[in-house]
């Protein structure tokens, strides 16, 4: 178990904070008890191993946080479009061609000079999927979900992002079955990028509201 | 229910560890608990009862395993409650009772259309008409179901404000139990950070959340 975060004592079971760390015991373990469940599933007529599979094939290739980059870039580069983003989100993704389970209804909140917005859902790990994929695991992680509605200045020091007492910031808790994304600012010196090249630069950090875009950016 | 998973305000797990390059799912048996998952929700029991299931597991379970245990923990505990597998068939992985699912399995392509589609959890807004409007100051109730609520305790006997109304949405606190989905209005209301954590939160900093209409009074 990695201990140089600093805490001191010992956890018996896998570190939920890092979720590739399972020990192979750990893994082997979980790895039997799927493959139990999945042949009970598919004896019993609940699922076929094709459909898991192609289900599974879309979040790895085909929904992830290029698509928000590309709902980001349009909105930076057509004033029409970001009105109607921030006025009914979910029909203004729909023109992208983006949209479904865990989008169905969506809110895009603007990160303004005076106004910065980030994400959570400190229930469970509610998210955006048809915009940004499925959640990476500190977004999922107890220490993310129970500290950035309290302290989320401090969060977002944590993530690189200082913040002025003169930003007010808005904390949004996905507690129902609303899906929050941030359209983050144009940085400046973008002004003669493409609308492909300024996609390129938003990161999935940046929507979830824990990072700025950056014009060299080094950061998924 | 007063859970582990209602972690909003905690300030003792430490700092948030990031992983770079991070992939979508760490090993096989995440991909299938999550495929396997979204393909027998709303089959097996509701979202709403899916996510009662992950609250009920042993806190000290919650807190040492990772998010996909989390997920086959409640799909096993939901089968299990149903009847729909027994406790040796989930050991063996060998079926001995009949074939019990009540819908031939989907195929790819109509999953692949849900995925596509969604499914949305909002109704006809005819159901109820809402009773509070944007501006309306108003008290999340302290309230302390023993069953699934989306009612966080930080925000319970805290004062706000009605920001936008989204509409009329399926109310988990039935779904969740079998008692049907009784929709009812959904607002974003907005506290104040200082009302919810004190003087020592910053002064113009605010939260933002989604509370169904019976979570709340007038002020």
């Amino acid at each position: 178990m990695n201990s140089e975060h600093g805490h001191g004592h010992h956890r018996a079971g896998p570190d939920p904070r890092t979720e590739s760390h399972l020990t192979p015991e750990q893994t082997q373990a979980l790895e039997a008890r799927v493959q139990a469940l999945e042949a009970v599933l598919v004896a019993k007529g609940f699922v076929s191993p094709a459909t898991l599979d192609a289900l599974a094939s879309l979040y790895e290739h085909d929904i992830g946080p290029m698509n928000g980059a590309k709902v980001v870039a349009r909105a930076w580069v057509d004033p029409a479009y970001k009105q109607r983003l921030l006025t009914d989100a979910t029909a203004a993704i729909a023109e992208l061609g983006f949209g479904g389970l865990q989008g169905e209804h969506m809110v895009v909140v603007e990160n303004t000079p005076t106004v910065h917005n980030v994400v959570v859902c400190t229930l469970c790990s509610c998210y955006p999927w048809p915009v940004l994929g499925l959640p990476p695991t500190w977004y999922k992680s107890a220490a993310y979900r129970s500290r950035v509605v309290i302290d989320p200045r401090g969060v977002l020091r944590e993530f690189g992002l200082e913040l002025p007492e003169s930003v007010e910031v808005r904390v949004w808790d996905s507690s129902a079955e609303l899906r929050y994304m941030v359209l983050p600012e144009r940085p400046a010196g973008t002004e003669g990028m493409s609308e492909a090249e300024l996609a390129a630069l938003v990161t999935r950090d940046a929507m979830i509201g824990v990072a700025k875009v950056c014009v060299k950016s080094d950061r998924a | 229910m007063n859970g582990i998973h209602d972690l909003g305000g905690m300030t003792c797990f430490g700092p948030i560890l990031r992983e770079e390059n991070e992939p979508v799912f760490h090993a096989p048996w995440e991909r299938r608990v999550f495929a396997m998952t979204m393909l027998t929700m709303g089959v097996v029991d509701t979202l709403d009862a899916f996510r009662h299931a992950i609250e009920r597991m042993d806190p000290v379970h919650y807190l040492t395993s990772t998010y996909y245990e989390h997920w086959l923990a409640a799909l096993e505990t939901l089968l299990l409650e149903h009847g729909l597998v027994t406790a040796e068939e989930l050991a063996t992985g060998t079926v001995r009772t009949p074939v019990t699912s009540p819908r031939s399995p989907l195929p790819p392509e109509a999953m692949v259309a849900i995925v596509r589609r969604g499914v949305p959890a909002n109704r006809p807004a005819d159901q109820r008409t809402p009773r509070f409007r944007p501006g309306d100051q108003v008290i999340a109730r302290n309230l302390h179901p023993i069953g699934h609520t989306r009612l966080p305790r930080y925000v319970r006997g805290k004062r706000g404000v009605i920001a936008r109304v989204h509409g009329t949405f399926v109310y988990p606190d039935t779904n969740a139990h079998g008692g049907g989905e009784q929709p009812q209005p959904v607002y974003s209301v907005c506290f104040m950070a200082r009302e919810l954590w004190g003087p020592s939160a910053a002064e113009r900093d605010r939260l933002y959340i989604d509370l169904w209409e019976d979570y709340l009074q007038e002020a």
